[in-house]
């Protein structure tokens, strides 16, 4: 591989994140341990039957991964953009599009891809029935990037602001509406014994259209936001 | 938008919306049909007020509380209307860098919210009476509270950054995702509601309306259409002032206010 070309600089990105994230692995597990903690407080609300739990199991892991992933959003660009990188990557005469779909990668990797391994957990947490499990785990598998790459326009949006928490869910909540639906949709089907491949298909579908757009939009809003 | 050159010979069609682009001239034109626009909004809306609260027969099957529809209707037509308003001008703001754009787009935002969130509230006290219920995971009502979060997020997104056409841009471009995204959120509500149960509430049913229950209808609709363009207006003028504030022509209005004031 030639230095200089695109497909080097991805290279170095995806290498540098990776090692950014290795570096401070500790927060990478603050996501995983959040969600972990909204699901085990569903027992105490609710009782422990395992009825109400088995019944509100697919649902719950779904709202209490969404939360975990939205709350890993704000780190996406947040270090880059203090230390002037994020500037960089701006400037470079390489696809903005493609070096943030790099860093949209490495983020849902490092921060997306332990919630999906820690789903059997949580799903043992609340009695998911077990033939559930893996239409649980396919949901996830094509939420979370989803999630990720929606999210990463908004980050983009809000990214130059101080606090941008509460409104960073704001603007990412109602774009997502439709993913929960059909994530947890799908398993609520299969659970009542009913075909669930129509939703998963659905959210492969979106998928595959955000992993096209998403990047664009991506680079269109942060040129807005750093102008 | 490339220059003019100077040589090119536009038509006067063309030639008034440039001049339509440029601050001074909208202040001052929206500043001249800025009473009659309230009037007309006033004046029809009284109309269709007094029609569909006075004059239009009772329901046979809701009685009175149909009466709603003639507010709930208007502003649920309105919270649609205006976020394709403001998404449209969006559009023009980001592609063609329009300033007058951005500042219309971004003040039809407060009352579009405000119009989705009447159509919330009304939607809600015509349920209780009717469902018996406040509030139901209808699909229309689902998506109808999306809208109100995404009109929310472009005004947050709108007043948490400082500089005022970099706020503007920004806010424009959530619009234009939100465009994208309502579609799939209204048919994914209602997928959604139909797993769960059948449609049980339909708002219209299968009715149709008589003529005198709908022209109040139809003249309500008018004038909320109206009023938003006179909200619009107003809005804008107050916005341009603000953005422009350093500019001749904004210092030449407020010596002439002042002027009046002292004089």
């Amino acid at each position: 591989m030639k230095p200089g070309t695109t497909s080097a600089a991805c290279t170095a990105l995806l290498k540098r994140d990776l090692a950014l994230t290795w570096r401070r692995r500790g927060d990478a597990l603050n996501p995983l341990l959040f969600a972990i903690i909204v699901v085990a407080l569903f027992p105490f609300a609710l009782g422990p039957e395992a009825q109400i739990l088995e019944r509100i199991a697919a649902g719950t892991i779904f709202v209490a991964v969404l939360l975990a992933s939205l709350l890993s959003l704000d780190s996406l660009f947040r270090s880059d953009l203090d230390d002037g990188s994020l500037e960089q990557l701006v400037l470079s005469p390489h696809p903005l599009s493609l070096l943030l779909a790099c860093k949209i990668a490495i983020h849902w990797l490092t921060t997306a891809v332990p919630l999906i391994a820690a789903a059997p957990l949580l799903a043992m947490l609340l009695h998911l029935p077990d033939s559930v499990l893996p239409v649980l785990l396919a949901a996830l598998a094509l939420a979370t990037p989803l999630l990720s790459l929606i999210g990463a326009i908004c980050v983009a949006l809000t990214v130059a602001l101080r606090r941008s928490g509460m409104l960073l869910t704001l603007l990412v909540l109602p774009l997502i509406v439709p993913v929960l639906i059909f994530g947890a949709g799908a398993c609520n089907a299969a659970q009542a014994g009913l075909p669930y491949a129509a939703p998963l298909l659905w959210l492969a579908a979106w998928l595959v259209l955000a992993l096209v757009l998403a990047p664009l939009a991506t680079a269109a809003a942060l040129r807005i936001s750093l102008t | 938008m490339p220059a003019c050159t100077g040589t090119m010979k536009m038509s006067p069609l063309v030639l008034w919306f440039h001049k339509l682009g440029s601050p001074p001239y909208f202040y001052r034109l929206a500043g001249r049909f800025l009473p009659w626009l309230y009037a007309i909004a006033l004046v029809t809306g009284a109309v269709g007020l007094y029609g569909g609260l006075v004059v239009a027969p009772a329901d046979y099957q809701q009685g009175d509380s149909f009466r709603m529809i003639y507010v709930h209707v208007p502003c649920a037509w309105m919270s649609l209307f205006v976020y394709a308003f403001m998404a449209a001008n969006s559009f023009v703001a980001l592609v063609w860098r329009i300033k007058l754009s951005e500042t219309l787009a971004m003040a039809s935002a407060p009352v579009g919210a405000a119009f989705t969130f009447i159509t919330l509230v009304s939607g809600s006290l015509w349920g209780k009476p009717m469902w018996g219920t406040w509030w139901t995971w209808d699909a229309r009502l689902t998506s109808e509270l999306v809208l109100l979060f995404l009109y929310l997020g472009v005004i947050g997104l709108y007043h948490a950054i400082e500089d005022a056409r970099q706020a503007a841009r920004a806010a424009a471009f959530l619009a234009l995702i939100g465009v994208v995204n309502l579609p799939i959120v209204h048919y994914s509500v209602v997928w959604w509601n139909t797993l769960h149960q059948g449609q049980t509430v339909s708002l219209m049913g299968q009715s149709k309306m008589s003529s005198s229950m709908l022209w109040p209808l139809l003249t309500m609709a008018f004038a909320t259409h109206v009023y938003f363009f006179a909200s619009l207006l107003a809005r804008s003028r107050a916005a341009l002032l603000a953005l422009e504030s350093g500019k001749e022509w904004v210092r030449g209005i407020a010596q002439t206010q002042e002027a009046h004031a002292h004089g």
